[in-house]
């Protein structure tokens, strides 16, 4: 007993330092596993927005229950502690010291702001123009907002600045704070420091809300956006996984239990299980930055194979161990690690880990089974005997021989169900991935419509070498704008130059002011024929020659305003440099069109002095998922035909080779048709699934084809009940799965239960009919 | 913006004032003045504004149409001394002046909600609604009369004063906002413009 005892202490010390490994590895949930390799350009401006973009750390607070004049002063309250929370930047509820606030800065700084501040604005005729225009807003409904500054402002700065900044779609007011449009919720909108990829601070921020809310009898509080997303997957999937697992391992250890009737024997089935997926995770650890969360899901899927290895060391009598069974396994490891290993050079991280984990996973638990497995079993070692199962088995299995015929309809109705499908078969938006419930998404939507912040799903970017050369990117960019909202094109944009204006925007604006005297005596002349005297609009004298005279606006001036945190959190630091980020708004619903997004692609590339692109990001995020799938696709076909070649390369028959394909492409063409018939559409995990279901189901065929090749070797009837025990395992674990909220795990639990399930009987149906125990080998040729 | 609120909503009732109002202290006629005015569908009429504020060395005036549809649609068309045209729809406020036009939703302005609410109220003859914003004063009769509005919500007050409406029958003659700090506006109802 040297060897054994060698092997289980080379397994001991591989185990220390993969649970060392494991131990000191990083474990993330969030979009990472989604992110390319290595990105484009465009798909670096998305995943730059993904990671830090303003619209990533946006947070939507609603209060609700009790009456308006509890949630308005709980949502003062939770304003003032925010507000002194270093987790945010930016906290608004609408209350009316910080509009007050923006305004005041806005009023201030008008003629450094005001897009229409120009020499010909301060000319007699120009100035004329503009007085009359405002006397016409004076006496329209405006004017009552225009009434007390006119005196100050008579040539309408203000409301010029007023209206290009919005278009007004903010939430509305209930007893001095923002509301919802029933008026039944408070509303806050926090923009939190960290950037959206930091998960973590993410969290704190959101328990940081939760606790300057504290407990208000009668009262709860909301939240979405984003970070809360973001945080809540990573918690739905760490969940999930644990959950999951632990009913899998649950059920799986009672089916054991149930057969094997022996403990020892049972726990002895899952070394070989744990060390495979200890060895994944290590693996994993060592060839990527990060462990992700659904890789570790995949754990589970290892249960489902490598249970089965120990289930054949068991059931199928240990003299045939090392001459019939151990081939047989070896092959089947073989044709999974084919299949897996494809999966390796994808683009997409999330299929690169999982192909690691599971040939590293696999191959550690067969290697356990065969080397170390038979050196513990125990002298005494017996489990119930299955002959009178398998023998009742294989009756059966005979009897539906007999109508394998209809098997012919499988192509056939699958073929079908594909082809009147053949439209919708593939979801190829990522959303597909999402795991936030339904419930929380349209609350999410109903937040937003009642906060008036749409999803932002068009970004023009500009990047420049430094922050100012940025803003000015940004202005020139929004005077090609400007007119597009005119034409109907777009509905308006935001733009961080609008409050933040560039210094030699700064400078043209202050040069266009007169000196006070030459300005008082063209403001005589101007009023000719108006119905103001000169003596009252004396205040607006003062406040021209005091903007003449000002220093430059800096982002200093912004602090303490909403306007500046909102300016700032479009002006990002980027790889090289600095961005300005210039989002979109569509007329009338969320999607320009194609059309309109074509238009402001040439109103980009008529200014050639600075470098924008507009970012899609949905259609960017859909076409980089939509690529994943493609090229998931591809591998997944390649490691077909991987399989196929190592088998051909085993077993050196056609028709045998044949005989243990045919099952396994049935199964994956039933499971296809089956699913697209039920309505649902392929995602890249359903085609994850497929590759499952042929490296499980290879070693079903094999053990198939091996009792018809090799008839002397082992006991048929106790090959099929062992056969059939690891395919209830599997079929228990994906069945778990399938029931899961992650749609990750649920489309692959959903693929892979009944396509297991059907290669083994596939198997059976299609499998030379094995000759008599006795007989002479027939196969084999 | 909540300026401006106030403002649209002294324009609607300024607007408006082609249908009523109604009274606290409900005689007979002011029940019978409410039938009346509920009755009337549509109607077109022209008018001349005169708005007095302090600031100016003289009024502003200016001319045009008042187009009504029973129950919430009413458009204001300004032809002199420029044109522009509002119009409340739905309890959305249109204004489009030059080649601009500005939407905005009166729910989202609070404000606002008494002052059509009270026309709503009016026409729909729906008097609770009507009492919930204002203390109305009915004076005359029905051939000659008085509504006197008072907002009965302080924010309201700050602004607006008080609202004068003058009618013969179911025909609004004038309708009298006076602010709180002395501005002042009239808006004269003129005969029905031929069809």
């Amino acid at each position: 007993m040297t060897r054994p005892g060698a092997a289980g202490l080379i397994w001991a010390l591989l185990v220390i330092i993969a649970a060392g490994i494991a131990a000191r590895a990083t474990y993330t949930a969030d979009l990472s596993a989604f992110l390319p390799r290595s990105p484009s350009a465009t798909q670096r401006l998305l995943i730059e927005q993904l990671r830090t973009g303003p619209a990533a750390r946006l947070i939507l607070v609603a209060l609700e229950g009790a009456d308006a004049r509890t949630r308005a002063r709980l949502s003062v309250q939770l304003a003032r502690e925010l507000r002194s929370d270093p987790h945010f930047i930016a906290v608004n509820n609408g209350d009316a010291a910080s509009l007050e606030r923006d305004r005041e800065f806005l009023f201030r700084h008008r003629y450094l702001l005001s897009e229409t501040v120009t020499p010909q604005r301060f000319t007699v005729a120009g100035l004329h123009a503009a007085i009359a225009d405002s006397l016409d807003v004076l006496a329209s409904p405006e004017g009552a907002l225009l009434k007390p500054l006119f005196t100050r402002d008579p040539t309408g700065e203000m409301l010029g600045i007023l209206e290009a900044l919005g278009p007004g779609r903010g939430p509305r007011t209930t007893q001095g704070v923002w509301s919802s449009r029933d008026g039944a919720r408070a509303l806050l909108i926090v923009q939190t420091r960290a950037a959206g990829s930091d998960i973590d601070a993410q969290q704190a921020a959101c328990q940081a809300i939760r606790r300057a809310f504290g407990a208000e009898r009668g009262t709860a509080l909301l939240m979405s956006g984003p970070p809360v997303f973001a945080v809540a997957s990573r918690a739905i999937i760490k969940g999930e996984v644990m959950r999951l697992s632990g009913v899998s391992a649950a059920l799986i250890a009672l089916l054991l239990l149930s057969v094997y009737r022996s403990l020892p024997a049972l726990l002895l089935t899952l070394v070989p299980v744990a060390s495979g997926a200890l060895a994944g995770v290590a693996c994993v650890a060592l060839g990527f930055d990060a462990v992700h969360g659904i890789t570790l899901g995949f754990g589970i899927t290892l249960i489902g194979e490598a249970v089965d290895y120990s289930i054949y060391l068991f059931i199928q009598s240990a003299a045939h161990w090392r001459d019939s069974v151990w081939p047989t396994i070896r092959l089947g490891v073989l044709t999974s690690i084919c299949g897996f290993a494809a999966l390796l050079p994808s683009a997409f991280p999330g299929l690169a880990q999982l192909g690691l984990y599971s040939v590293t996973g696999l191959v550690a638990a067969a290697l356990v089974t065969r080397f170390v497995l038979p050196g513990w079993l125990p002298r005494t070692f017996a489990i119930r005997d299955l002959s009178a199962l398998g023998e009742r088995l294989a009756r059966t299995v005979q009897t539906l021989r007999g109508v394998r015929s209809a098997l012919w309809l499988v192509p056939l109705l699958a073929g079908a169900a594909l082809y009147v499908h053949r439209g919708t078969l593939w979801n190829r938006e990522l959303s597909a991935l999402n795991p936030i419930p339904a419930a929380d998404q349209a609350l999410d939507e109903q937040l937003r419509a009642d906060a008036g912040a749409p999803d932002v799903r068009y970004v023009i970017v500009a990047s420049a070498p430094d922050r100012e050369s940025a803003l000015a990117a940004a202005h020139t960019l929004g005077a090609l704008l400007t007119p597009l909202i005119d034409q109907g094109v777009i509905a308006g944009f935001e733009s961080p130059a609008r409050v933040l204006a560039p210094l030699s925007v700064q400078r043209t604006r202050r040069a266009s002011l007169p000196a006070s005297s030459e300005l008082s005596a063209r403001l005589q002349e101007a009023l000719a024929g108006l119905p103001v005297s000169a003596a009252r609009l004396q205040p607006f004298l003062l406040d021209v020659e005091r903007a003449r005279t000002a220093p430059p606006l800096t982002g200093a001036d912004l602090e303490g305003t909403s306007l500046g945190a909102a300016a700032e959190g479009l002006l990002v630091r980027s790889a090289g440099g600095w961005s300005a980020l210039l989002p979109l708004f569509a007329v009338a619903s969320a999607d320009l069109s194609a059309s309109a997004v074509a238009r402001v692609r040439a109103a980009l590339a008529q200014e050639r002095s600075v470098h924008a692109v507009l970012l899609d990001l949905q259609g960017e995020a859909d076409r980089l998922y939509s690529g994943y799938l493609s090229e998931a696709m591809q591998l997944a076909i390649a490691g077909f035909g991987a399989i196929v070649l190592l088998l051909w390369v085993a077993l050196r028959s056609f028709a045998r080779v044949a005989r243990v394909v045919a099952p396994l492409a049935l199964s994956v063409l039933a499971v296809a048709g089956l699913l697209v018939a039920l309505g649902e559409r392929l995602t890249i995990l359903h085609v994850v699934g497929m590759l499952l279901i042929v490296a499980v189901g290879s070693n079903y065929a094999l053990f198939f084809d091996r009792s018809s090749a090799q008839p002397h070797q082992g006991s048929v009837p106790l090959t099929l009940a062992s056969l059939l025990i690891a395919n209830t395992a599997t079929v228990l674990t994906f069945g778990v799965l399938a029931c899961s909220r992650v749609p990750v795990l649920a489309d692959l639990g959903s693929t892979v239960a009944p396509g297991t399930l059907l290669a083994l009987w596939f198997s059976a149906l299609l499998a030379r009919p094995p000759a008599p125990p006795d007989a002479a080998p027939t196969g084999g040729s | 913006m909540r300026l401006r609120c106030t403002g649209v909503g002294v324009l609607i009732l300024a607007l408006a004032a082609c249908a009523a109002a109604a009274q606290t202290t409900a005689p007979p006629a002011f029940d019978e003045l409410l039938q009346l005015l509920a009755a009337r569908r549509h109607g077109h009429v022209t008018f001349t504004e005169v708005q007095q504020l302090a600031m100016l060395d003289r009024p502003l005036e200016s001319s045009g149409e008042l187009l009504y549809e029973a129950p919430d649609r009413l458009e204001k068309r300004t032809l002199k001394p420029k044109a522009q045209t509002l119009i409340l729809e739905h309890g959305v406020l249109t204004a489009r002046r030059g080649h601009r036009t500005y939407v905005m939703e009166l729910r989202d302005y609070p404000q606002v909600v008494p002052f059509v609410e009270s026309i709503r109220a009016t026409l729909a003859g729906d008097r609770a609604a009507l009492e919930r914003f204002f203390r109305v004063q009915f004076d005359g009769t029905l051939g000659a009369w008085t509504l006197l509005l008072v907002p009965v919500d302080a924010t309201l007050a700050g602004a607006v004063k008080d609202i004068r409406i003058e009618g013969e029958r179911d025909a609004v003659r004038t309708v009298e906002i006076r602010q709180s700090d002395g501005d002042r506006s009239l808006l004269s109802i003129g005969p029905e413009v031929a069809p």
